[in-house]
């Protein structure tokens, strides 16, 4: 019992530290070639597929600095407070059929609500302690965008809870039917935008805008721990397709699931990811305003009427 | 009247277009260049064509040309006198100068000087961009032969020249 627990931890960190870069070399080649450039072609030798490998290095021989007027602990903490949720919100994902998920949690949505309401709290710690305008700014943004999206985030996530019946994750893609796709369309797109907004992905990158805060609440750091902030935002990736695919794309749904189902659930989580790299080429930065706008008069009430139309469903059925 | 959004779509679409077309970067020093095949990269001296007429010295906006020369006295058996020749002691293009208009080229009247494509004699020393008529001869070897006369232009005034001596004579 205890060498399955050091397993299944084991895989988890595993999958930690490797989907993300794959994440990151996948969108260092696809904004590349979005833009008519071919992106890393000479770390490794094949294609630039050492590029994270090798920047990861030039971030470790950085010089560790923490500015004088800084909040010494509190700064050195952040990125590690950053990194730790997105970890253990890997643990609940499951990903195939059965117990192949790294700790069935019977309230594992509202675990993974809960921490991942965390970031926050990395996010204000890195820019209070920072003592820097543009990252005091920045992190102000970002506590503003991210309290205000995690309501259709919660509203989105608990449609889906209701849909099941169910607050644990494995539950809840094993009751997922084809036909929710068309159900839970609504709380779907609510979920994925609101959670691009959680992670501060373009276009939702108002906290970081570098054109105006240097690069937010960011702007201190160098080395490693600025290389945890940004790993950070990949797992965040990784984190919020594979919730998106569990939730509404039915995880490890497909055929021939019984075998096969935790490539179906890879293969959902790559796609997803594929669109969060997609829209950040494509699409322009929102405004302080229309990040607001867009939270609280188009997110949440749909999300709320999602909700009220998953109730009529849920009760129509019975 | 557009619909609302309709820019987001096409953001995606042209973005997703690119990246299934083919890049167009080019792998520069794994891979070299396909140039145009008049491009002007460096220029060449035919040296024996120079009669040190001065022109291109004269014409170049940069003044970058040096040529200094000195006459020799050349007896042809059975003139009258000794007939003058200039020889070219030395012909420098200074290329930390030149702004590559082809001036010089276009003004020689005995093709001496001609483009070559070659393009790779960065320097670390500037001083080094002045090169002599030695250096200048050697990327003679690298002009590429003229294009072919247009089938359907005009013939060339060598051809209608000989004919025209041909008929007269």
């Amino acid at each position: 019992m205890t060498w399955e627990i050091v397993l299944r931890v084991a895989l988890v960190a595993v999958a930690f530290l490797t989907l993300p870069l794959l994440v990151g070399q996948t969108e260092h080649k696809v904004m590349a070639h979005m833009q008519a450039r071919l992106g890393p072609m000479y770390a490794g030798a094949f294609h630039g597929w050492a590029q994270l490998i090798a920047d990861g290095v030039k971030f470790a021989q950085k010089e560790d600095l923490t500015p004088r007027e800084a909040d010494g602990p509190v700064f050195r903490l952040a990125p590690a407070v950053a990194l730790l949720p997105y970890l253990l919100v890997l643990l609940v994902i499951p990903l195939g059929p059965g117990d192949l998920v790294g700790q069935p949690l019977d309230v594992g949505l509202f675990f993974v609500l809960a921490i991942v309401g965390v970031g926050v709290v990395a996010v204000l710690m890195a820019a209070w302690a920072s003592a820097n305008k543009y990252a005091l700014i920045g992190g102000l943004r970002a506590a503003a965008q991210l309290l205000g999206y995690e309501l259709p985030f919660v509203l989105a996530a608990a449609s889906v809870a209701m849909a099941a019946g169910s607050l644990s994750l494995p539950q809840i893609v094993a009751s997922w039917r084809p036909w929710w796709l068309l159900w839970q369309l609504p709380a779907m797109l609510v979920f994925f935008v609101a959670g691009l907004a959680e992670i501060r992905r373009p276009p939702f990158d108002m906290p970081i805008a570098d054109s105006e805060l240097v690069f937010g609440y960011l702007t201190e750091y160098t080395g490693l721990r600025f290389a945890f902030f940004l790993l950070a935002e990949y797992v965040g990736i990784v984190v919020i397709s594979a919730l998106t695919a569990a939730l509404f794309l039915g995880g490890w749904h497909g055929p021939w699931a019984d075998s096969v189902g935790w490539l179906w659930m890879l293969l959902k989580t790559a796609l997803v990811a594929f669109v969060v790299i997609w829209l950040r080429v494509a699409w322009p930065r929102l405004r302080e305003d229309q990040l607001q706008r867009l939270c609280w008069l188009i997110l949440v009430p749909v999300a709320l009427a999602q909700l009220i139309l998953t109730a009529a469903v849920r009760v129509a059925l019975q | 009247m557009s619909i609302p959004g309709a820019g987001l779509g096409k953001g995606l679409a042209v973005t997703l277009k690119t990246l299934v077309s083919p890049s167009i970067t080019q792998q520069y020093p794994d891979v070299a260049p396909e140039l145009p095949p008049r491009s002007r990269g460096v220029i060449a001296l035919r040296e024996e064509n120079c009669t040190v007429c001065m022109l291109c010295s004269r014409e170049c906006p940069d003044w970058c040309i040096y040529i200094d020369s000195h006459k020799e006295e050349v007896v042809v058996p059975g003139a009258a006198r000794p007939r003058q020749r200039n020889v070219l002691d030395r012909f420098d293009i200074d290329f930390s100068l030149c702004m590559y208009c082809g001036i010089c080229i276009e003004v020689c009247p005995f093709d001496a000087l001609y483009w070559s494509p070659e393009f790779e004699y960065a320097e670390y020393d500037i001083r080094d961009l002045l090169h002599d008529k030695d250096r200048l001869g050697e990327w003679m070897a690298t002009v590429p032969p003229p294009p072919p006369h247009d089938p359907n232009g005009e013939p060339s005034k060598e051809e209608t020249a000989v004919a025209k001596r041909a008929g007269t004579a």
